[in-house]
């Protein structure tokens, strides 16, 4: 794309470029040649605001385009409504004096970060944008304070904070001063949960101490070549592991996408990361005080969809894909899905059902029979977490096999991690639907979403088996020795492999024709849209971390 | 007759015709050999005559639509149609346990296979076909040719007999001359079908049309003839009772082809003149009678230039496009089929068939038409809307939404029949229907269809078999945009992005905003940039490119995958596929997909600074997504193999995954055999 609209983009650039010159009359860089005190001070104050808009100057701004990535300022009008930016602290400089830092081309107003409020679509977050041009975007106690106080006011009037990362670490300049200011973000992160939402977009390095504000965060996005998460760099891995690993590999958005989870999406570039940023935000409440938000909707909250009744195959053994049952009975196809290459045996992410936003939590036959396992419970639980404290409720589908069995899974702590999935399940006092749509066996049945757990709705697909295990396994436990297995493994599936046996005790509330489901749904959310549970009081929960 | 009663006569309205239907008794019973679109048209006659029905499947095929159309339904086997629909056993089986008392075999699988109407005859089920000499005689073209030239057929000149080996097919090709063509005895239409220039390919054509034939028919008998250049198909459908007499119900014109397999069909042919068309109807009534014909035929003719026709073959069934024959004739050709299986004489004398109006189909496959007019492709109809809103539109198609287009099967989706008084109302019909079908999750041909029919050529009526190759000798390449509608598409596309941005901002209880009213964008489409002002006022778009402004308007529904716009008072159903957060718009326009990406003006400005990525490509390599057992590899090195089609299988917990390819390509090697077990990324297949 980028080089495909070069040529005629050309133009508009000049443009662009045109109107940030022209509106600021003189390059910061050129020599103080006069005192400060013989400008006046509305002088002065245009000079700095001008100064402030060119962060490190022009040369650095060229070389943060040559790298692929635009400025801080360019991220924040993208991100935002046009002209709905508010800046604070244009004016704040870094305090340090040591090594040569007071000297007045070392100043820079605003310093390394930009910070402020605006609007997407019309509704209200805070943000602010590492400026890398400004000493590599490193952290300042001017920078960390910048951000606090976004932070705090964000909290105060209950509006989402956006970072955008682009930072080269701590100002080692400052020293200790540094670190307090990291320390006071943390702080602010950990108060700021399940309050407001807060997301982080990596735009570029993210290294050492600074990567636990984004991991702190309720949702971390990457823009894939150009940003990196790791505590320790390539050099300083070498020199104590000796392991030689590129800083791609290490830390890239594949890497934090795909193997540690640690990012729950990358994206193309800078430009597709913040469209789709945008995207994104539509589908959160701004505070945990606000109702999941409602838009506007096209799609018939009645419709059938009669894919469905075909789509789970007769053999219980064959794969299909839950997201074609997720695309078909969202509104508009719609998902935004977290998380989709890391634990993909569970599909988590975002969609509305008639205008509102909703949580998804699927297992997905597709991958490793969509077994649960330790990735896929910790992936399912951070998710619910998040919907449960936003006030997001939670839909379900359920086709699970079970907890995956093996040494790899116990000795990784597969009974305390599945026990988060369970925990975010039956913690949760958001509106919970289910929908088994084939297999619901042993513990994970109970796990996922299940009546037991305070599941408000609760329903079986014709297809749905819900049993404590497979028929052979179960048939070899209850008849072992017998000889006439085959017989016993016919007389069990006729009794467990349907709904019947969860549908007469009322673990499930309906048996639904699945081209309904949508429907269903979105009458039931009607219904639950007034649902009020409070948990008992407690100082915190104490969830098997 | 009225032209409206035409189209529509096997779906709703024609009430004469109703009245017949119920006039006569026929069969209780009748259990139709067949699956697909053809089984659920059977079905639908046998319906309005108060008969009982009976459908076969492969067990693949259990919650297909002929399935739950039927009264009854038996499974015959597994997939492979061999197995299944090609098994005769478990066919006679399935009608004596329902007590079907008539075969209706469709087209394909058993119509044409005299073994099988034999056994139905012994078992005194009626077929609903011709008489097994008729069959075996028609099915054979060598006799069926010289059956023709007794009864005083134009036969294609210098054909000769079965061939043995290569030497003898490149003898016989050099006393007919070149070009020959070379075909399997038992096979109708294009398959086997290969044409030879020099003795090269003859010996060529003799091993792949053997081999062919062997797999297709169980019959590797081959047939040498003269090959006629730049000809056209045209064919005679004819009808005819147990009592000797016969009718024709004119032709239909089946010039448009790929690969020898029609594409686009017409009744009647803007070629023939009425006397022609006399002359090859009476030829063919005089060979169905010839044979002692009974039931629906067709007569199949090559027309050259100067309108010489000549005898091609026979087919002793219900055609796939007899729709556009009922269509212009207001015959149901299937009732009039059971009505003769069951004894009864024709009910028209030849003077009372008409020609009224004008019928199109178009037969829409699953399949590439950007690779050789189209290779077949598969999936699962994630989305899929026929356009039976439109009046004198007929679907024909066994499929539904979320049904799966396998390998197993023929990958036709549907036939989609238009019709209108004239041959442009059919035309004009033809395009509207094309691009208000909604076909999602398989590569389709309505890009291909949709510009056959707007070709010049094809509107003025110049075409040949040769039609596509020489419209597109380099191949199908979608559709070219011109000035203007390059214009439309960025308008649309423009004015699309603008009513999902002020959607975007419209949340419940929020009333905040004041509506933007004006938008700077770039819209990118075919590697050219574009920079458009859009205004709105209510839900129309002022839209200006280059100078010139467009008015767009439409309900801007977001939820609806047509897009009905008007473009400056010109009504245009456009399709929108895909549309994301980025700005990237997939519309489908005139049939064919355009990508276009639709950004702000700043975020064009700025895409200048962002890395040119280069896509890597993974689709060569399959990899083990996950642990487990290797159960089945279905392709060996050197196979080729389609997209989308499984290259094997894996077991983990039980279940078993099925591996596809990424890509239509050859296989390079395989790394892995059944029993055998993987680790997640081992390498299993590569392809070159």
């Amino acid at each position: 794309m980028a080089m495909a609209a070069l040529a005629a983009v050309r133009r508009c650039r000049v443009l662009l470029h045109g109107a940030v010159k022209s509106s600021f009359r003189g390059s910061p860089s050129q020599p103080r040649s006069y005192s400060a005190g013989r400008l006046s001070v509305q002088e002065r104050i245009e000079r700095k605001r001008q100064a402030a808009l060119v962060g490190g100057g022009q040369k650095r701004i060229d070389a943060q385009h040559g790298r692929g990535k635009l400025t801080a300022r360019e991220r924040v009008a993208l991100l935002l409504d046009p002209d709905s930016f508010v800046e604070y602290d244009a004016f704040v400089e870094h305090r340090c004096s040591d090594f040569g830092m007071e000297a007045d081309h070392n100043k820079f107003p605003g310093d390394s970060v930009v910070t402020g409020q605006g609007r997407i679509n019309g509704r209200l977050v805070y943000v602010f944008s590492q400026d890398f041009t400004v000493f590599g975007g490193s952290l300042s106690g001017a920078h960390a304070q910048k951000i606090c106080k976004i932070m705090d006011q964000a909290m105060l009037v209950g509006a989402p904070v956006i970072g955008l990362n682009d930072s080269g670490g701590a100002r080692i300049q400052e020293g200790v001063e540094s670190l307090a200011g990291y320390a006071d973000i943390f702080l602010r992160n950990v108060m700021a949960s399940g309050v407001v939402p807060q997301i982080s977009l990596i735009m570029g390095p993210c290294a050492g101490g600074a990567v636990y504000s984004p991991a702190l965060t309720d949702f971390t996005f990457m823009v894939k070549d150009t940003s990196y998460l790791f505590i320790t760099g390539p050099d300083v891995v070498k020199s104590v592991t000796n392991e030689d690993v590129t800083q791609e590999e290490l830390g890239g958005a594949k890497t934090h996408t795909a193997v540690s989870g640690v990012a729950h999406k990358a994206f193309e570039n800078d430009i597709d990361a913040l469209l789709n940023l945008r995207e994104f935000f539509n589908f959160l409440p701004l505070s945990n005080k606000d109702p999941s938000p409602v838009t506007e909707c096209h799609d018939p909250s009645d419709r059938l969809v009669p894919g469905l009744d075909t789509l789970v195959p007769l053999e219980s053994t064959k794969a299909y894909d839950m997201l074609d049952v997720i695309h078909s009975i969202v509104d508009e196809r719609d998902f935004f899905e977290i998380m989709p290459n890391y634990a993909k045996n569970i599909v988590v992410g975002f969609a509305r059902m008639n205008g509102r936003t909703v949580g998804i939590v699927g297992n997905q036959p597709k991958v490793a029979s969509g077994c649960l396992d330790i990735n896929s419970s910790v992936k399912g639980a951070r998710f619910v977490r998040f919907c449960d404290a936003f006030n997001v409720p939670i839909i379900t589908f359920v086709d699970v096999p079970g907890f995956l069995p093996g040494t790899a899974q116990e000795y990784g702590g597969i009974i305390r991690h599945g026990a988060k999935l369970l925990y975010a399940f039956a913690e949760a006092t958001v509106p919970k639907i289910t929908i088994i749509t084939r297999k619901a066996y042993g513990g994970a049945y109970d796990v996922m979403s299940s009546k037991h757990l305070r599941g408000d709705v609760n329903y079986a697909w014709p297809s749905a088996e819900v049993a404590v295990m497979g028929a052979k396994g179960a048939v070899q436990i209850i008849f072992r020795g017998k000889n006439n297995q085959a017989d016993a493994e016919a007389e069990y599936v006729e009794k467990f492999a349907n709904p019947f046996p969860a549908a007469v005790r009322g673990f499930v509330d309906d048996i639904v024709v699945p081209s309904t489901t949508r429907r269903r749904i979105c009458r039931d959310l009607e219904v639950l849209a007034t649902k009020k549970q409070t948990n008992p009081w407690k100082k915190h929960a104490n969830v098997p971390l | 007759r009225s032209p409206s009663r035409s189209c529509h006569v096997v779906t709703t309205v024609f009430p004469s015709a109703l009245f017949s239907f119920l006039s006569v008794q026929t069969f209780d019973k009748i259990l139709i050999a067949n699956r697909g679109e053809i089984a659920c048209r059977v079905m639908k006659t046998c319906k309005k005559m108060g008969i009982k029905t009976v459908a076969v499947h492969s067990d693949v095929d259990a919650n297909a639509v002929h399935v739950k159309m039927a009264d009854e339904a038996v499974c015959v086997g597994p997939a492979p149609t061999s197995k299944s629909y090609l098994n005769m056993d478990a066919i006679m089986n399935a009608i004596r346990q329902t007590g079907a008392q008539a075969v209706h075999p469709g087209y394909g699988f058993l119509s044409e296979n005299k073994e099988f109407a034999k056994r139905l005859a012994a078992e005194g089920v009626s077929f609903i076909g011709p008489d097994t000499h008729a069959i075996q005689a028609m099915g054979d073209k060598i006799e069926s040719k010289l059956i023709a030239k007794a009864a005083k057929v134009n036969t294609i000149p210098g054909f000769d007999g079965v061939v043995k080996d290569a030497d003898e097919a490149v003898r016989i090709a050099n006393e007919i001359g070149y070009p020959v063509m070379i075909k399997a005895s038992a096979g109708g239409g294009g398959k086997g079908m290969r044409i030879a220039w020099n003795d090269e390919e003859t010996r060529e054509g003799f091993r792949f049309s053997s081999q062919e034939a062997a797999s297709s028919f169980g019959d590797d008998r081959l047939l040498i003839e003269k090959f006629i250049d730049n000809p056209r198909h045209i064919e005679i459908q004819v009808l005819a009772d147990k009592h000797g007499n016969a009718l024709w119900l004119n032709e239909r014109e089946c010039s448009i082809q790929r690969r020898n397999q029609k594409v686009v069909e017409e009744a009647p042919s803007t070629f023939l003149d009425p006397e022609t068309r006399r002359a090859m109807g009476e030829q063919a009534v005089s060979l169905a009678k010839a044979v002692n014909y009974s039931s629906a035929g067709t007569v199949e003719f090559l027309v050259d230039s100067r309108k010489n026709f000549y005898f091609l073959e026979m087919n002793t069934r219900l055609q796939v496009e007899h729709p556009i024959t009922e269509c212009i004739t207001g015959l149901d050709l299937v009732q009039q089929m059971i009505r003769i299986a069951k004894g009864f004489p024709l009910q028209h004398t030849q003077a009372e068939i008409p020609i009224n109006g004008w019928a199109i189909e178009s037969r829409v496959y699953a399949e590439d038409p950007y690779k050789s007019f189209g290779l077949p492709s598969i999936g699962r109809l994630s989305q899929y809307q026929e356009p039976l809103n439109l009046h004198n539109v007929r679907v024909d198609s066994g499929i539904e939404e979320g049904s799966d287009i396998s390998i197993y099967y023929d990958p036709m989706i549907s036939k989609l029949v238009t019709y209108g008084a004239t041959r442009a109302e059919a035309l004009k019909k033809m395009e509207d229907a094309l691009d208000n079908y909604v076909i999602r999750g398989v590569t389709h041909n309505i890009p291909l269809l949709r510009e056959i029919i707007v070709h010049p050529r094809f509107i003025s009526g110049d075409i040949s078999t040769k039609f596509l190759p020489e419209v597109y000798p380099e191949g199908f390449k979608g559709h070219q945009l011109t000035a203007t509608g390059r214009k439309e598409l960025l308008a649309t596309a423009a004015s699309l992005f603008v009513a999902a941005q002020l959607r975007a901002q419209k949340f419940l209880g929020d009333l905040r905003l004041q509506e933007r009213r004006s938008w700077e964008l770039c819209v990118e489409l075919e590697k050219g940039v574009h920079m458009l002002g859009v205004s709105r006022s209510g839900a129309t778009y002022t839209v200006e490119i280059d100078g010139d402004k467009l008015e767009v308007s439409s309900d801007w529904n977001l939820a609806s995958p047509l897009l009905t716009v008007t473009l400056n008072g010109i009504h245009r159903t456009l399709q929108c596929l895909s549309r994301n957060a980025a700005g990237e718009i997939s519309l489908q326009y005139l049939g064919t997909t355009f990508k276009l990406r639709v950004l702000s003006k700043l975020a064009a400005a700025l895409s200048v600074h962002m890395p040119e990525k280069v896509p890597e490509d993974t689709s060569s390599i399959l990899r083990s997504p996950m642990p487990g057992t290797v159960v089945a590899v279905s392709v060996k090195a050197g196979d080729t193999v389609a997209e989308g089609q499984e290259i094997c299988v894996i077991e983990a917990m039980k279940m078993q995954n099925s591996m596809t390819a990424a890509k239509t390509a050859k296989v390079r090697s395989v790394h892995c055999k059944p029993g055998e077990t993987v680790g997640e990324g081992d390498l299993l297949v590569e392809l070159e």
